[in-house]
Order: C-alpha cells, then sequence, then structure tokens
C-alpha cells in the first residue's frame, strides 16, 4: 500500500484487500461522473457469482485456476479488489517469445452465472509479436481486469468489443506493462451495455517503449460509456498516443472521458500526444471529456492533449447533400469517417472492416460494399 | 431542351450583425447547352449566386424564384436539387476525414443515377474518369479534399462533374489557384463534359483566362448583388482590358 501526494495523477492505493479500499459515494474524483447505483453491485461481494472464461481453448489461450496465477498486479480500487478476490477461474493467454503470430487470436469470453468476475493475462514473450481480440460477453454482467505484459521487442495488438443490444453492467480495468523497445496498441470498440466503464492503464518497465491507446464509443439513450486512461511515463524515450472518439444520440446518453498523462521526472524524452473528439449526433446527450497532463521533467520530446465535443459540420453535410447524397446518409458518412480515422491506425484491415461494420450496424446502416481493389 | 430559370431573386445572409441582402434581384435564363459566363469583383455576391441556386442554407432567398425544367428548385432540399439534375464545382471543396473518394463517388453516383452502379463497369469507368484528368488512381483511396494541394481538389471537382453528368453546372472560381497546367487540364475536362453531355454551364469567375479554355456564349458582369450587363463573348475581353471600375457607382 502506498499514498502519494493529492496532486498526482497515479491510482494512491494499491492492494488486494477490498478493504481498502472505501465503497464509492459519488464524492471521489474517479466516481463523480459515474451511476453509482448501477455499479455499485460491483462494490460488495455478490453471491453466487461466477467467473469468465475463454470459449474453446487454443495453443495460445488457456482458462486456468486463478490460484496458479503468479501475476504481481494489485487492484487500484474496490471493485477489481473484490473481483480478483473472488474470481475463481482466469483467462491466460500466453505468447512465448520469438513467435510472430500473423493471425488473429481470438479470445470469446463467456461468463458462467448472471453475474461474473473476471481476470485475463496476456502475457506476450520477446521479440513476439500478437494481435489479440477480446469478445466481451455482453449478456451478463462482468467486473475484473485484464493484466498485459509486452516483452522486450515484442508487439502486441489488442482489441477489446464490448458491443451488443444488452442492458449489462460492465467494469474492466487494463493493466499494461512494457518492456524495453516494445510496442503496445489497445483498442476499445464500446457500443453496448446499460454502464460500462474501462480503465486502460500502461506504464512502461524498460525505455524504448511505445502505446497506442485507441477507442471509438456509440452511446445510444440511457447508456453509460466511460473510459479512463491513466498513463504513467516512468522510462525514458517512451511514447504515448491516446485517440479516443464518441459520437452520442439520444435523452440520457452520457459519456465519459478522462486521460491522464504523468510524466515522471525520470522519463527524459518522452513523447506523448492525447486526443478525445465527441460528435453530438442529437439534442439530449452529454458528453464529458477531461485531458489531465502532468509533467514532472521538462526535458521531453513533446506532450500534448486536445479534446472538443461538438455537432456535425455543416458544410460537410452540404457538400454531401450537393452530391445527391440524401441527408441521413450523409451524416452515417460522416460519423462512420469519423471512426474509421480511428480504427485505421489498428494497421489491421480485417479487424478494422470488421468493427466499421460493427458501428454501421449500430448506426442502421447497410454495409458498404467494398470496391475492391480499388479503396474502400 | 431545358433551362435553368432564375427570376428576380433576392437572397440574404444572417449574420452576428443581422441580416445583409446579398443577392438584390437576379434574373438570369440558361439554356441546354450554353454556357454564360458570370464575371465580377471579390464580394459582388457572385459565389453566394452559385450557393443560392445549390441551397447552402447559410443563405435565404427572401423573394424570386428558379426553375430547373418549369420545376420549382427553392422548395427542394440539397440533395434533392442534385438529384434534379444541379452540380455546384465549390470554389473551397470540404474535406470529409475518414471517407474516401472512391466510396464518396461511388455513394454519390448510386444517389444521383437512382442505383448503385455495376462493380466491373464502375471501377473502369472511374479509372477512366480519373486518368481523363490526370488523377493519380492512388487518389481513389485517400479522403476527400485531405490534404488535397488546390488543383487537386479542383480536379476532384470536375472529376465528380464527369462522373455525375448533370443537367446544369455551376462552376464556382474553379480557375482560382490553379497553374497553367492544372487550368488547361480542367478546361478540357469541362469541355469533354459539354460536348458529350449538352447540359448549361453557369461560369463564375474573377478573371477571363479560364475564357480562353472553355469559350462562353453569353457573358454578365456582375456587381453588388446583381447583373449590370450582360454580352456576348466579347464583354469579357472588354473587361480585360478596362476592368470592373466601369461598373462602380462612383464612376457611374
Amino acid at each position: 500500500m502506498t499514498i502519494a501526494p493529492p496532486i498526482d495523477l497515479s491510482p494512491r492505493l494499491t492492494s488486494l484487500d477490498p478493504a481498502v479500499f472505501g465503497v464509492p459515494t459519488g464524492r471521489e474524483v474517479e466516481w463523480r461522473f459515474a451511476p453509482l447505483d448501477v455499479f455499485s453491485k460491483f462494490f460488495q461481494a455478490i453471491d453466487g457469482a461466477g467467473s469468465v472464461t475463454a470459449r474453446g481453448a487454443t495453443e495460445f489461450v488457456r482458462n486456468v485456476d486463478v490460484l496458479d496465477l503468479h501475476s504481481s498486479w494489485l487492484p487500484t480500487d474496490r471493485p477489481m479488489a473484490i473481483a480478483r478476490s473472488l474470481v475463481q477461474q482466469a483467462v491466460v493467454i500466453d505468447i512465448p517469445k520469438d513467435r510472430v503470430i500473423e493471425d488473429p487470436i481470438m479470445v470469446d469470453l463467456q461468463g458462467s452465472a448472471a453475474s461474473c468476475y473476471q481476470h485475463v493475462e496476456v502475457n506476450v514473450g520477446a521479440f513476439s509479436s500478437a494481435v489479440v481480440v477480446l469478445q466481451h460477453d455482453m449478456d451478463r454482467d462482468v467486473c475484473g481486469a485484464i493484466v498485459v505484459t509486452v516483452g522486450d521487442g515484442a508487439k502486441l495488438t489488442m482489441l477489446s468489443v464490448v458491443a451488443g443490444d444488452t442492458n449489462a453492467v460492465h467494469i474492466s480495468n487494463w493493466h499494461t506493462t512494457t518492456g524495453r523497445d516494445s510496442a503496445f496498441v489497445g483498442c476499445t470498440v464500446t457500443t453496448g451495455g446499460r454502464a460500462v466503464r474501462i480503465s486502460p492503464s500502461v506504464t512502461y518497465r524498460a525505455p524504448g517503449g511505445s502505446a497506442e491507446l485507441l477507442g471509438v464509443f456509440l452511446a445510444d439513450s440511457e447508456q453509460y460509456l466511460e473510459h479512463r486512461i491513466f498513463v504513467e511515463h516512468e522510462q525514458p524515450h517512451c511514447t504515448s498516443r491516446v485517440t479516443y472518439k464518441g459520437a452520442l444520440s439520444g435523452a440520457g446518453a452520457h459519456t465519459v472521458w478522462v486521460g491522464d498523462v504523468l510524466v515522471r521526472r525520470g522519463a527524459t524524452g518522452t513523447d506523448t500526444y492525447e486526443m478525445n473528439r465527441n460528435l453530438l449526433l442529437t439534442e439530449g446527450p452529454r458528453a464529458d471529456s477531461v485531458p489531465n497532463l502532468e509533467l514532472e521533467t521538462g526535458d521531453i520530446v513533446g506532450a500534448g492533449h486536445a479534446s472538443a465535443t461538438g455537432r456535425f459540420d455543416d458544410e460537410q453535410l452540404f457538400y454531401l447533400q450537393a452530391r445527391g447524397i440524401p441527408e441521413h446518409q450523409a451524416r452515417q458518412l460522416v460519423v462512420r469517417g469519423f471512426f474509421a480515422e480511428v480504427l485505421a491506425r489498428l494497421n489491421q484491415g480485417q479487424l478494422r472492416d470488421a468493427m466499421m461494420r460493427l458501428i454501421s450496424h449500430r448506426l442502421g446502416l447497410p454495409e458498404q460494399v467494398s470496391t475492391s481493389g480499388f479503396g474502400s | 431542351m431545358g433551362s435553368l430559370v432564375i427570376t428576380d431573386v433576392y437572397a440574404s445572409v444572417t449574420t452576428d450583425e443581422g441580416e445583409f441582402e446579398i443577392i438584390k434581384g437576379v434574373s438570369l435564363t440558361i439554356e441546354s447547352g450554353t454556357t454564360h459566363a458570370v464575371m465580377g469583383p471579390n464580394g459582388s455576391g457572385k459565389s453566394t449566386l452559385a450557393y443560392v441556386i445549390a441551397g447552402h442554407p447559410k443563405y435565404r432567398v427572401t423573394s424570386g424564384e428558379i426553375t430547373l425544367d418549369g420545376v420549382d428548385v427553392l422548395s427542394m432540399s440539397v440533395d434533392a436539387r442534385a438529384r434534379a439534375g444541379l452540380f455546384l464545382a465549390m470554389q473551397y471543396p470540404v474535406e470529409v476525414p475518414g471517407v474516401s473518394v472512391s466510396n464518396f463517388l461511388r455513394t454519390s453516383v448510386t444517389a444521383i443515377r437512382g442505383e448503385a452502379p455495376k462493380l466491373r463497369t464502375w471501377v473502369k469507368e472511374m479509372k477512366d474518369a480519373m486518368m481523363a484528368l490526370q488523377i493519380d488512381p492512388a487518389f481513389a483511396e485517400r479522403n476527400v479534399n485531405e490534404g488535397f494541394s488546390g488543383g487537386e481538389k479542383k480536379r476532384h471537382e470536375i472529376l465528380q462533374l464527369s462522373l455525375l453528368s448533370p443537367k446544369f453546372a455551376i462552376l464556382d472560381e474553379t480557375d482560382s489557384g490553379l497553374d497553367v497546367d492544372a487550368l488547361r487540364t480542367v478546361s478540357e475536362g469541362v469541355n469533354a463534359f459539354k460536348q458529350q453531355s449538352d447540359a448549361g454551364v453557369l461560369l463564375i469567375t474573377h478573371y477571363t483566362r479560364i475564357l480562353q479554355y472553355i469559350k462562353p456564349d453569353f457573358v454578365h458582369v456582375f456587381f453588388d448583388g446583381r447583373i449590370v450587363k450582360s454580352g456576348g463573348a466579347d464583354l469579357a475581353n472588354a473587361l480585360e482590358s478596362e476592368g470592373y471600375e466601369q461598373f462602380s457607382p462612383a464612376s457611374a
């Protein structure tokens, strides 16, 4: 257990013991936006809660007893501490060292009861390269951690899909540590659920690491979607890029994006930029966007943040309509384009297309016909 | 034979400082197969006239009427006007992030023609049209107008003109920002379109140089929101040598 000065953006407490963390009241800065009445089920131990496992084990994906885990990760809030202490099964994705795996490793996560705890570990060995897609179970309420370790010189692209037309409550915290000269791309696609809170964090274990955190989210009426990013630069010559875009429509749609970036004194040569853009498609939604950048050294390559929430650009609509495209279709094109920019950064054509289809479906768009060989 | 008829149109724009009348009684009839050049100094309202015909929401028509082949245009939405056969090549084409040129063109062509073009013929059609305008095929993969140079944007506008094949095309300062080679390429694109389609063309320009490549049948001088003089192609030459000052109230 450590206590840091109050201005520090890093979590103040880390512990396996839920009792160390108070029950959130809504006055805490971390919980001030969230609908606590919905999330509160995960503030206490749940009788009869199940565990999340991966459907169909493969060469790289195993379901294991949590007692067999050796991870040194410690929870940073009460829901995570409860989940870690009560979860019985864990999903472990192990990529040995020196392996380049081109095909995405699809991990279909499934809960065993109406409410489930989750613990996922992803370990990528030194100089390996892999793409992992986590398809979350949105038919059940889930709370738990995803602990990611990227080895020296390794590359991991991880896509987390939280989609489905359900009323699920979903809380997941990512804890990624990256090795020397490693590269991590973590992308969240969040469209489903009644209330979702995803907290991706990155720390660098050695110099030269890069992290790209991407996210797209679509909130409809009475949906709460929160993404809370924390990047901690402790090592020199590391880079981070955070790019999140959201679209909101309907009364009661509420999204929260918090981007905390902390550059420690020793993290010279850091290059960091974070950005959040939100597009309000109708009257009524609320988008909170809070970038925080804390620099303890000025000896860096660059640091910046940008945040903007706005309505449609009327000039874009006029241009598209002036080419005969009906207004609703023009709006959908603009929204697709808005998200396509983020997903293009995945550098995974098939995954990008699959996620665009998911978004199109969510927007009520017909599938785009690809003009194969000549752009899409 | 069709016609685009503008009858005594007045239009205004609303800004933070109030409502300003910009178009002050314009009447103009453009028959199919004819090319009209509207020339005027900066700020005379000639680009606003183009936007008013296309239906930009920023401008409000306070009186007058515009018909296309006898059908009222002003009551149509922007996209309905385009589908009815109007096309505006914009002076400042808009960037649409994340939407590729090929996706945009196909969506637009589908909307205008009323059905999706067949994939095999469409790809060839698009490639041919791009080649005619000396547009690198790699442009199809780029986002609409994003990072395009001034000349690239204008070529992209004329590419749309040739693919959409409207009944009436308004070219708003298509010549501005073009070097001589690009101007020639773009003009050839417009001339090819005219030959193939028997469309009417309204060419809005500040300078006479584009008229060396695209020959107008009629030239109109635009000043302070109205047409102050009309004539044949020779009127442009008079403007070239004498300038617009002769039309300002101070010199009247």
